[in-house]
C-alpha cells in the first residue's frame, strides 16, 4: 500500500516535491492542528527525507558498545538511507552511505561483523574502513585495452560521508557537513541524556524490530503525549507505572524539537483521577508472580520514566529498569521500522540483567505496554487516509508550547510541530 | 546445549502420538483462543521465551516474550486480554511434527529435547492473511502424570528480526 515509493513513478516526483515550493498550506490555528496530509502526502514525505534527515539534523545511528573493537561494524539507517557505522583502527568511529561510488550496490551485506576494509561484491570495489575507495580492478585494463578513462582518480572518491557524534557511548550522525555541533543540538536536554548515559560502559541486551503500519511522526508524537498514557495504556495505570495523577513534568529544548516525559511511580490512583480513568483501570488486577515488576531505583533523583524524544529519530526509553533506544526509520508514507536496542551497564549484576529481560515484557512488538501504541498507531493512520480533510486537534492542556508540571497535556507536541512547520518551510 | 545431547530416545507408538498431541493441542488452544489452557501444556516452573533468531545467535538475553513458570505465563495471558488494546485478528499456528533430537527418555531429571517448525499467520478485518513469523521450537519435554507430555521448557527462535506492527499473542 505504502511502498510504491519504490516504483519509478517517484524518481521524478523527488525533484519536484524538493525543489517546487510547497502547494500545502498548514491551517491557520498553527501547531493546534495537525492535518491529515501531514502523514498521508508523499510529496512532504520526500521533503522530510531530504530536509530533515538529510538536512541538518543529528540521527541516531549506534551504540559504541555494539562496535568495540577496530573494524567492528553495524548497519544502520539515517532516515530511509542504510549507513555503515565503523570503528576506526585508531578508536574513532566513521559512518559512509551503505552505496557503491560505482553503480550504488548497497555493499555491506551483514547487518553487523568485523572487517579490514569492505569490497563491493559486483565489480571488487574496494573501500577503508573511512569509506574511502581504495582499489579497483583492471584500472588500467588488461593487455592495454580498457580499463578507466585516463583521467579517473580514485582520490576523493568513496563512500558518501557522515558526520559523527559521540556523547555517553551513544553514536550521532549526520548527512549535512554544516550540521551544528551535537552539544549545542542536544541543548536543555542533555540533563536527562546524560542521566541514562552517565559515562558507565553500557552493555547490549538485545534487539527487537517492527515494521509499523503508520507514518513516522505519529511513533516520535505518541512519546510526546503522556495524555494517551493514562488512558490507553491499562496496564500502566494499573500497576500505576506511569499515571496522570503522579508527579510529572513535561519539558522541551529551545526550539521545542526534543522533549522529555518525566514521572515518578506511585501508589493507588486518587479518587478524581481513578473517576476519569475509570473507563479502563482495573485496580484489582494483580500480577500473581510479582518478579515481572520487580522494580528498583537505579538513577538518581526521584523519577522512575524519563521518556526522551531526539529529532528527528530517536526515543531514549527508561521505563523502571528498561533501558532501550528506539530508532524510526521511514519507510515510505505511511510505514515505519521501530529498531529496539535494549541495554543495560557493564557493572549489572545478573540480578540486574534478569530484571532488565523480566521488564521487557512490557516493550515491543509483544509488550504488554507497547502492542497499545503499535496497533493504535497503525489504526490512527488508517483513519488519516480515509479522511484526508481531517485536522488533528491539539489543545489539550492550552495552545501554548511551554514546559508544563502535570501530564494533562499534549504541549510538546505542540512544540514538536511549531519546529516542524518552520524547518518543513508550511 | 549440544553437550547434553545424546542419541535421540525411540519412543513406542503410544508415546509419540501422545507427543504430537501436546504439539497439536497447544496450537489449537491458542488458536481458539483458550489462553487459559495455555499454561496448563507446560510445568510449573517451565521457561517459556519467544526470541529473534538475531539475538540467540549472538547469545543477547532479550526476549519478546520471556516467562518463568506457569504464573507469569497466566499474567501474561490475563494482561493481554483484560489490558492489551488491539485490533481484532484470528492468529492461526501450523506446527511441523515433532522430531526428537536428544536429551534423555523424558523423565522429570532427563527430559527430551525436542524441535519443531511453526509458522504464524494472522488475518485482521479488511486485510489478506500475512505472515507474522516462522520460526523453530526447541523445547524440553517430560512425562505428565496422565501419560502425556508437559513442556519444561519452550524457546522460540523466528527468523525475521522484522515483524509485521504487533504480537498479541503467544506463539
Amino acid at each position: 500500500m505504502t511502498n510504491s515509493c519504490e516504483q519509478n513513478s517517484c524518481g521524478n516526483a523527488t525533484t519536484v516535491a524538493v525543489d517546487a515550493p510547497m502547494l500545502r498550506r498548514w491551517p491557520k490555528e498553527g501547531w493546534t492542528r495537525v492535518p491529515a496530509w501531514a502523514y498521508t502526502d508523499e510529496a512532504v514525505y520526500l521533503r522530510e527525507q531530504k530536509i530533515i534527515f538529510e538536512g541538518p539534523s543529528w540521527s541516531y545511528g549506534a551504540l559504541e558498545a555494539e562496535i568495540p573493537n577496530a573494524g567492528d561494524f553495524v548497519l544502520t539507517n539515517v532516515g530511509e538511507k542504510s549507513v555503515v557505522v565503523v570503528r576506526d583502527e585508531d578508536g574513532s568511529i566513521n559512518a559512509f552511505a551503505n552505496a557503491c561510488a560505482h553503480r550504488g550496490v548497497a555493499f555491506c551485506r551483514y547487518p553487523r561483523g568485523n572487517a579490514q576494509d569492505f569490497t563491493c561484491p559486483y565489480h571488487q570495489w574496494n573501500y577503508d574502513l573511512k569509506g574511502r575507495l581504495k582499489g579497483i580492478p583492471f584500472r588500467r585494463g588488461y593487455k592495454g585495452q580498457g580499463g578507466m578513462s585516463p583521467d579517473f582518480s580514485i582520490d576523493g572518491r568513496g563512500a558518501r560521508p557522515l558526520q559523527v557524534a559521540r556523547r555517553g557511548g551513544v553514536v550521532f550522525l549526520s548527512f549535512d557537513p554544516l550540521v551544528e555541533p551535537f552539544d549545542n543540538y542536544l541543548g536543555a536536554m542533555g540533563r536527562y541524556f546524560d542521566r541514562v548515559f552517565d559515562g558507565r560502559e553500557l552493555k547490549v541486551l538485545g534487539y527487537m524490530r517492527q515494521r509499523i503500519s503508520s507514518n513516522w511522526k505519529l511513533m516520535f508524537e505518541n512519546l510526546k503525549d503522556p495524555y494517551h498514557a493514562s488512558v490507553l495504556h491499562v496496564f500502566l495505570m494499573s500497576f500505576g507505572l506511569f499515571r496522570m495523577d503522579q508527579e510529572s513534568a513535561v519539558e522541551m529544548d529551545a526550539t521545542g524539537r526534543h522533549s522529555a516525559l518525566i514521572s515518578r511511580r506511585g501508589g493507588k490512583a486518587d479518587e478524581a483521577a481513578a473517576k476519569e480513568m475509570s473507563n479502563n483501570l482495573r485496580s484489582e488486577f494483580q500480577l500473581q508472580d510479582s518478579r515481572l515488576l520487580d522494580v528498583v531505583r537505579e538513577f538518581p533523583g526521584e523519577a522512575t520514566v524519563v521518556m526522551q524524544t531526539l529529532w528527528p529519530n530517536l526515543i531514549v526509553q527508561q521505563q523502571s529498569n528498561t533501558l532501550a533506544m528506539r530508532q524510526l526509520v521511514p519507510r515510505g508514507v505511511g510505514e515505519f521500522d521501530l529498531n529496539w536496542t535494549f541495554f543495560g551497564y557493564a557493572d549489572d549484576t545478573p540480578e540486574m540483567t534478569q530484571r532488565r529481560v523480566r521488564q521487557a515484557n512490557l516493550m515491543g512488538p509483544a509488550g504488554l505496554v507497547s502492542a497499545d501504541d503499535s496497533e493504535v498507531l497503525a489504526m490512527s493512520q488508517d483513519g488519516l487516509e480515509d479522511y484526508p480533510e481531517v485536522e488533528c486537534v491539539v489543545e489539550m492542556g492550552g495552545k501554548d508550547t511551554a514546559d508544563t508540571q502535570h501530564m494533562i497535556t499534549e504541549v510538546a507536541i505542540r512544540a514538536f510541530y511549531k519546529h516542524y512547520i518552520k524547518v518543513m518551510g508550511l | 546445549m549440544s553437550a547434553v545431547m545424546q542419541t535421540p530416545v525411540r519412543l513406542g507408538a503410544e508415546d509419540r502420538f501422545a507427543l504430537d498431541d501436546l504439539y497439536q493441542a497447544y496450537a489449537a488452544a491458542l488458536d481458539e483462543r483458550r489462553y487459559d489452557d495455555w499454561p496448563s501444556f507446560f510445568t510449573d516452573d517451565a521457561l517459556y521465551r519467544v526470541v529473534p533468531r538475531e539475538n540467540h545467535e549472538l547469545n543477547l538475553p532479550i526476549a519478546l516474550m520471556h516467562c518463568e513458570g506457569r504464573l507469569m505465563m497466566r499474567d501474561r495471558v490475563v494482561a493481554l486480554t483484560e489490558t492489551v488494546m488491539a485490533r481484532p485478528r484470528a492468529l492461526r499456528r501450523f506446527v511441523t511434527p515433532a522430531r526428537i533430537v536428544g536429551g534423555g527418555d523424558g523423565s522429570e531429571s532427563a527430559p527430551m529435547q525436542v524441535r519443531a517448525n511453526v509458522l504464524l499467520v494472522e488475518t485482521l478485518h479488511e486485510r489478506m492473511t500475512r505472515v507474522v513469523l516462522s520460526g523453530v521450537y526447541h523445547d524440553t519435554v517430560v512425562r505428565g502424570h496422565d501419560g502425556g507430555w508437559l513442556l519444561t521448557g519452550r524457546l522460540c527462535i523466528y527468523d525475521s528480526l522484522l515483524l509485521p506492527d504487533s504480537l498479541v499473542e503467544p506463539v
